[in-house]
């Protein structure tokens, strides 16, 4: 039989926490931040930003803070100077891999991966671009997507799967090439499955998706009131 | 599809329609072994197998058997015909010149033929009956044994007993990364009980790696007693082959012998008049390299997009819809026959230190005999490169040896003399892998090398998380500058820690084993990075450096 409740430490602070919650909840219980961008509270976990790595002591690699349960005893590192280097790279990466102009993006300041560069102190690019071509789907009446914004975190793809059911959104193709879809690759207006919720539009941690009308900077999300209520919590 | 495959499809497919090959009425004193699998079919070895058909007619030679077998090994001199009963091996048969053949089946000479180290220096366990079976015939399969093992363990063993034997033998997984095949059995055996699956992982999809296609276009029946042995053990009663589309011979042999087996009842319901049920499917892979790690495999499978997830959960606890799933490779379940009939002693009699058995690789590139070997495990490289190999060709100096392709490493010179074990390559900045063992001489440059493998990952990456997706690229960026000669120092150090940083980082084997020929390549030929960012040369005259 499992013990209810398990002692841990977190950067060196005992915390306490309910067997199968994960390392991740349990830092925000107790006030410390992991940086994350592809998990979601109320979505299921993929572990595709790897932001969220921490050390664990005896594991032979980082582990994922979002998708890892806790154990007795465990010894959680989540800060030092090679997860904060490796957390850096990433971010860097995102900002390479398409085309992110913060001056002229609708999400400019309400953006998650914007907020990131602060948090980690990511103040210069050392890698180069790679400038890809990708494209912009307006055909949906009120919601648009522009690829060059997106970091393929798949919120939109489990918010429309999980909570709306309606599974417009996929991933096709792969490596760089990886883009989310709608129908199948069909144009987003063109959609029959989309029931026009604009839960995805919410759920983007960036400018990718976003509510058309909107200027610069004005793409600030609503307050997701969709989430709460059907968030479900191992 | 390549150009190529597409070309290689035609005798396959003539292959397919032609008759086997000629069977006298009476006792047999010579027959010509034909080899009919990918490689020497290219060559169209179909055409040379009715041009020997033919000529035996013309000579009246009624004590001759010509028969169309699987893979005879030496891939670079095909088409190859054998004749068994001496041990004489014609090379590059021409289907208008096989009078050499005929004379040698026309002899009465019976004096053996001193074999070529190429083939006297193997053991063969998983390959003992390719080259000796006909890969389309149960009958021919079941006169070499096929099914004996099964029957054996459905008769006397309990699966306990199975996995015990299994365990005993030191079997390790050979698919790459070395898990302790009886452990994953038991594993699967203990887990919840309930509908379980076996899967057959024959996405072999590393470049230079051959072994696996070789084993299933030569002997499939081999691979399908292994996972009725392996299902029986862990409590399963349906198995998957999950087989990658680019293989049309393996997987046109598959599907035959499995509706042969099936006929013959060694698959289906009540097996060898047990209570044991084993039903066996192909799936295709749609050509996805990453769909050989376990997780994506079984996201294929259940027809999704084949992208891994994190583990655990492992498939052995929650696999193919979520149930207990025993995931093998080809050579892995092609070692389990041999392992039952002879037990588990005798096989970890083989080998050294943790790593028992034998090894099947694919010789590959500048090596004088490419094609297939089975050697014990603690050969050393240089037996297999120089003696079985036959060396570089042309004489050239030998520069590196690829193992475990774009998850491995290039090693040197100086590591020829290292046993060839799991562990031991390890060691040396590679791994064992599947078994694609290329080799590289002078005309190779190692930047260029490791550029070439990380444009592979590159391609072939799923694009789920951000290090492999992102890194694999920046890092191919990287190694494409220092061969164009526009890397400066700085670049070398950035190359060094995204290479680790996408190691560290990254969600599956993949990514995390991407930057493996960058590591080996630093290590031991750093000089040629430096050649290129320093003096902008490229060592062996391969990279653009200067233009």
């Amino acid at each position: 039989m499992t013990e209810p409740v398990h002692t841990l430490t977190i950067d060196g602070t005992p915390v306490a926490a309910s067997a199968g919650q994960t390392i991740l909840h349990v830092a925000a219980e107790n006030g410390v931040r992991i940086p994350t961008l592809c998990h979601l509270d109320g979505l299921s976990d993929v572990g595709a930003c790897r932001l969220c790595l921490v050390d664990v002591e005896g594991a032979r690699r980082p582990v994922l803070a979002c998708m890892t349960r806790v154990e007795e005893g465990m010894r959680v590192t989540a800060h030092n100077d090679e997860l904060a280097a490796y957390r850096r790279n990433l971010v860097q990466m995102l900002f390479l891999e398409r085309n992110h102009v913060c001056a002229v993006c609708v999400a400019n300041r309400h953006c998650e991966l914007q907020d990131l560069a602060t948090e980690l102190d990511v103040t210069h690019f050392d890698l180069p671009d790679v400038h890809p071509a990708v494209g912009v789907d307006a055909t949906h009446r009120l919601f648009a997507i522009d690829h060059n914004r997106c970091v393929l975190c798949t919120r939109c793809v489990r918010v429309c799967d999980e909570i709306e059911g309606a599974h417009t959104w996929d991933v096709s193709g792969r490596g760089l090439a990886a883009r989310v879809v709608t129908d199948m690759g069909a144009p987003w207006g063109e959609s029959t499955t989309c029931t026009s919720c604009g839960k995805c539009v919410q759920v983007c941690p960036t400018g990718a998706l976003f509510e058309k009308g909107r200027a610069v900077a004005e793409g600030a999300k609503e307050r997701r009131p969709f989430l709460p209520y059907l968030k479900v919590r191992p | 599809m390549t150009p190529e495959a597409a070309v290689d499809a035609a005798p396959e497919r003539r292959a397919r329609r032609r008759p086997a090959g000629l069977t006298p009425d009476g006792p047999v004193r010579r027959s010509a072994h034909v080899c009919m699998a990918a490689s020497c079919l290219a060559l169209s070895s179909d055409r040379v197998l009715e041009g020997i058909v033919d000529a035996v007619g013309a000579a009246g030679l009624g004590d001759v058997a010509v028969k169309r077998v699987g893979c005879l090994g030496l891939c670079a001199a095909g088409p190859l015909v054998e004749i068994p009963e001496t041990g004489r091996l014609f090379e590059a048969v021409k289907p208008d010149g096989v009078g050499a053949v005929v004379d040698g089946l026309a002899s009465a000479d019976d004096t053996p033929v001193e074999r070529a180290p190429f083939f006297s220096r193997q053991l063969r366990v998983v390959t003992e009956n390719v080259g000796r079976v006909d890969p389309e015939s149960l009958d021919d399969a079941l006169a070499h044994g096929a099914y004996a093992a099964l029957e054996q363990v459905l008769a006397t063993m309990a699966p306990g007993q199975v996995i015990d034997e299994i365990t005993r033998s030191g079997l390790r997984g050979r698919g790459g990364a070395g898990y302790p095949t009886g452990l994953k059995w038991q594993t699967v055996a203990k887990a919840a009980p309930g509908q379980k699956y076996v899967i057959c992982n024959a996405d072999e999809g590393d470049p230079g790696a051959f072994m696996d296609r070789s084993v299933l276009e030569s002997d499939p029946h081999r691979v399908l007693e292994g996972m009725a042995i392996a299902a029986y053990a862990v409590g399963a009663d349906r198995g998957y082959i999950y087989c990658r589309a680019e293989y049309p011979l393996a997987l046109a042999r598959l599907k035959a012998a499995i509706r042969a087996a099936e006929r013959a009842g060694w698959l289906g319901h009540d097996i060898a008049e047990s209570r044991f049920d084993f039903h066996v499917e192909v799936r295709v892979g749609a050509g996805a390299f990453v769909c050989g790690e376990e997780t994506a495999l079984i996201a294929s499978l259940q027809g999704g997009r084949g992208t891994p997830v994190l583990r655990p959960p492992y498939p052995a606890v929650a696999g193919l819809w979520g149930r207990p799933t025993l995931i093998n490779n080809v050579e892995t379940l092609a070692s389990v026959a041999p392992i039952v009939r002879r037990g588990g002693d005798w096989y970890a009699g083989i080998g050294v230190g943790r790593s028992r058995g034998t090894k099947v690789f694919a010789l590959a590139g500048r090596v004088v005999n490419t094609g297939i070997v089975e050697v014990p495990m603690g050969m050393t490289l240089r037996e297999i490169v120089y003696d079985l190999g036959g060396g570089i060709v042309g004489g050239r100096p030998f520069k590196a040896v690829q193992t475990g392709g774009p998850s491995g490493g290039c090693l040197p010179e100086s590591d020829l003399d290292m046993p060839v074990d799991y562990e031991s390559l390890a060691e040396a900045g590679s791994i064992m892998g599947s078994g694609g063992m290329i080799v590289m001489d002078d005309t190779s440059c190692m930047v260029d090398v490791a550029r070439y493998f990380m444009d592979f990952c590159r391609d072939e990456s799923c694009g789920k998380c951000v290090p492999c997706r992102v890194g694999t690229t920046q890092l191919w960026m990287l190694l494409t500058a220092i061969t164009e000669g526009r890397a400066t120092p700085a670049d070398l150090r950035q190359l060094e820690e995204l290479s680790g940083m996408v190691a560290a980082t990254s969600l599956c084997g993949l990514g995390q084993t991407a930057p493996n020929p960058v590591f080996s390549t630093l290590r031991y030929f750093r000089d040629e990075y430096l050649a290129h960012i320093e003096d902008r040369t490229c060592p062996a005259g391969v990279c653009p450096v200067a233009s």
